[in-house]
């Protein structure tokens, strides 16, 4: 016989979880006791919102299922803003709550919050463990839900008797199986050959390529489909990284902050085909003029994504993956698209992403001077704002995994605790994260838990003195009405001192690349605190309902 | 916009339930009606759930349903031929005299049986589709209903065909 705790510690390394990241209280007590003296490492934070981010930036930057562990009612309810950020951006993550004793569930007992109702239309699945027999099971399960179809997280909450109760060993099967879940991998064979018969009468098609790529591992088949074909390909925020950034049929990011060759395209393609995308507003701007002359193939391992947004000519309901192999096995011979590859080519010739060159600290400079200094040996982290808008448009990707953000959500907070979290997934390169000086302040106290594990994590904060986005908005669409988006100037240098983390202050142009090669010199985290152009823009914009190709701040046409 | 009778078939465990009705309240659907219960397989249960919609909108949170892992199928009565019964019990004023005399006849008509009666009230039980429930609910306001009680529709397809965990 064994706990039920002492049951879920080995679960998850059974499952292979290297690291969990938690914080404890009073129902977890026999949880964390089990942790003493475990194997499985576990990493303190200092607030749990940052635990369930960790947990995401590690399953992004791995792949793999991330953990968190947090206590009853107040340790639970801080993960919420984390768990819906994964399920925002379909990330495997398992949230593991201690609840209050199942004698006094619902009693209002101190510490209760029903973690379960509350995360019901934020958990792929979630789960409140009764007996302490039922705890393996549930581990498997939750395993098998969180990483498999379209990923998402899934909660499991065990009451204190759980914990401390007493189970015999149960044997597992070898293979979930749930009557109520069978994502489909494998593509309608019709619908592919329907797929390339479009394809075969395109002239101007183009390749709309969202996370879904990146969460199935399937940035080489995409790669080879699009060069082999000779489509074009724009990638989400959540993309990027799925086709290097120098490959010549890459336009870069499409939407809201994409480049204009990029939304040129989407308006003049002929044939649209989106693979683990999901037609966000933030992407299509005004949906009726959203491609407007193309055909749409959509391939998607979540039928309910299909025809949600925008009705579609060809759907593909499978993993993307496999449906890119099976669209590369049946593809004959393709035309060169060469009239339409020779327009792009032109439109991103005269329409290059614009980099100031007044005098003056430019965030984007910055960027490209980090981008040119890692190349592809870096995974960057963002957090939310114009920071995330100028890390997507001007730091070079190279490889799937190495940009991690909050797409979905739009969580300011999430990138210092999700770098925490990836530096674990990629201790073999470092992890940057580009934070503003609002979001940084978010999650701050993580330097508590950086500064103590000497975890290298490398703060590149782009300080402007403002919620900067909300002020673009307020500067462009409501009269320069700066309201409550100033922010009162941080010593983030002195911040981090205090909690003996390096840390440099750069004013100028020329001590950008001397303060990001300091912080590769040292061994543990480094604060960067860039005192840029406070009223920079994130420029082209789309404007709020316009549609795509209507942007502000580009060239002229 | 039309009524969509949805049949559903869920795992028999705690909160399905809740799960299942969220959807449509995310997605700022009223449910018309609900019945909950146990059915031909062991460890599932039957929810029939009637709303209003467009099509479009329909469909989309039974794929949203689908989704839900305690979910093992969904689908929609309307779009096949089908039985639709939904049972009510109406208690309704009927002093003794003429009233409750016409009360009676209108049962009749309706094919209601009278399942309680009281010096001051009689309570009809009655069975059909939501139209013949609401017509006679209608025509007995003019004795004053106390209490108007349904279950909320179930249905079943005509034929052979069945709403089965299996395909
Ligand atoms: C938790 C949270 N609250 C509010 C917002 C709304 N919001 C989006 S961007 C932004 C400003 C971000 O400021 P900062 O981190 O300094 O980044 P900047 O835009 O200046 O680069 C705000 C308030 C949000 N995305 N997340
Ligand atoms: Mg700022």
């Amino acid at each position: 016989m064994k706990t039920g705790a002492k049951i879920l510690v080995e679960s998850l390394l059974r499952e292979g979880t290297e690291i969990i990241f938690g914080y404890p209280g009073g129902v977890v007590l026999p949880i964390y006791d089990e942790l003493y003296d475990s194997p499985l490492r576990h990493l303190l934070v200092r607030h749990e919102q940052a635990a369930a981010h960790a947990a995401d930036g590690y399953a992004r930057a791995s792949g793999r299922v991330g953990v968190c562990l947090a206590t009853s009612g107040p340790g639970a309810c801080n993960l919420v803003t984390g768990i819906a950020t994964s399920y925002m951006d379909s990330t495997p993550v398992i949230a593991i709550t201690g609840q209050v004793p199942t004698n006094l569930l619902g009693n209002d007992a101190f510490q209760e919050s029903d973690i379960t109702g509350i995360t019901l239309p934020i958990t792929k699945h979630n789960y409140l463990v009764k007996s302490a027999g039922e705890v393996s099971r549930v581990v498997q399960e939750a395993f098998y839900i969180a990483g498999t179809g379209r990923p998402g997280p899934v909660l499991i909450d065990i009451p204190k008797d759980v914990s401390t109760g007493l189970a015999a060993e149960v044997k597992l099967p070898e293979k979930v199986v749930l009557r109520g879940y069978n994502p489909t991998y494998k593509g309608h064979k019709r619908q592919i050959e329907k797929a390339l018969e479009l394809l075969g009468h395109a002239e101007r098609p183009l390749i709309y390529a969202g996370g879904g790529i990146i969460s199935s591992n399937a940035s080489p088949e995409l790669i080879e489909f699009a060069t082999l074909a000779s489509i074009p390909v724009t990638t989400t925020l959540m993309g990027i990284g799925c086709i290097p950034c120098h490959h010549p049929l890459n336009l870069g990011m499409l939407g809201m902050h994409g480049t204009e060759y990029a939304n040129f395209a989407v308006t003049e393609c002929d044939l649209m085909i989106a693979i683990g995308a999901r037609f966000d507003d933030r992407v299509t701007g005004k949906i009726d003029t959203f491609a407007p002359h193309a055909k749409i193939i959509h391939i998607d391992i979540d039928p309910a994504e299909i025809g949600k947004n925008k009705r579609v000519d060809v759907p593909i309901v499978g993993d993307v993956k496999a449906v890119l192999k099976d669209l590369l096995a049946l593809m004959k011979k393709q035309d060169a698209h060469e009239i339409w590859v020779k327009k792009i080519k032109h439109w991103k010739q005269h329409h290059p992403l614009k980099c100031p060159s007044t005098d003056g600290l430019h965030p984007q400079f910055v960027v490209r001077t980090l981008s040119d200094l890692v190349k592809d040996k870096a995974v960057i982290v963002s957090e939310v704002g114009q920071n995330q808008m100028w890390t997507a448009q001007h730091f070079c990707f190279h490889n799937p995994r190495t940009w991690i953000t909050s797409g979905g959500l739009g969580t300011m907070g999430f990138g210092f605790p999700a770098a925490i979290g990836a530096h674990f997934a990629r201790p073999d390169v470092p992890t940057f994260v580009v934070a503003g000086d609002g979001s940084i302040q978010m999650n701050i106290q993580e330097m508590g838990t950086v500064a103590a594990n000497n975890i290298p994590v490398k703060i590149v904060i782009l300080n402007n003195m403002y919620l900067g986005m909300v002020r673009q908005w307020q500067e462009l669409f409501f009269d320069h009405r700066y309201s409550y988006t100033e922010m009162p100037p941080v010593d983030f240098v002195k911040i981090g001192q205090a909690y003996g983390i390096e840390g440099m202050r750069v004013d100028s142009p020329e001590d950008v690349l001397p303060a990001f090669q300091a912080s590769l010199d040292c061994d543990g985290p480094f604060v960067m605190d860039f005192r840029i152009e406070r009223e920079e823009n994130v420029f082209p914009m789309v404007p709020a309902g316009a549609a795509i190709n209507e942007m502000i701040g580009g060239h002229p046409r | 916009m039309k009524p969509h009778t949805l049949s559903i078939l869920v795992e028999n465990k705690a909160g399905v339930l809740s799960r299942v009705t969220g959807l449509f309240s995310r997605r700022g659907f009223n449910i018309e009606s609900l019945a909950v219960g146990p059915c031909e397989e062991p460890g599932m249960s039957r929810i029939t759930i009637v709303v209003i919609g467009d099509d479009a909108k329909v469909e989309q949170v039974m794929k949203q349903l689908n989704k839900l892992i305690d979910v093992i199928k969904v689908s929609d009565l309307t779009e096949n031929e089908r039985v639709e019964r939904e049972l009510a019990l109406i208690k309704v004023t009927a002093e003794q005299g003429t009233s409750r005399a016409e009360i009676m006849q209108i049962a009749t008509i309706f094919r209601a049986s009278i399942v309680d009666v009281s010096p001051k009230s009689l309570v009809l039980q009655v069975i059909g589709e939501t139209d013949k429930i609401d017509a006679l609910e209608k025509l007995l306001r003019q004795y004053g209903v106390k209490e108007f009680v349904r279950t909320g529709t179930i249905g079943i397809l005509r034929g052979s065909k069945i709403v089965s965990a299996q395909k």
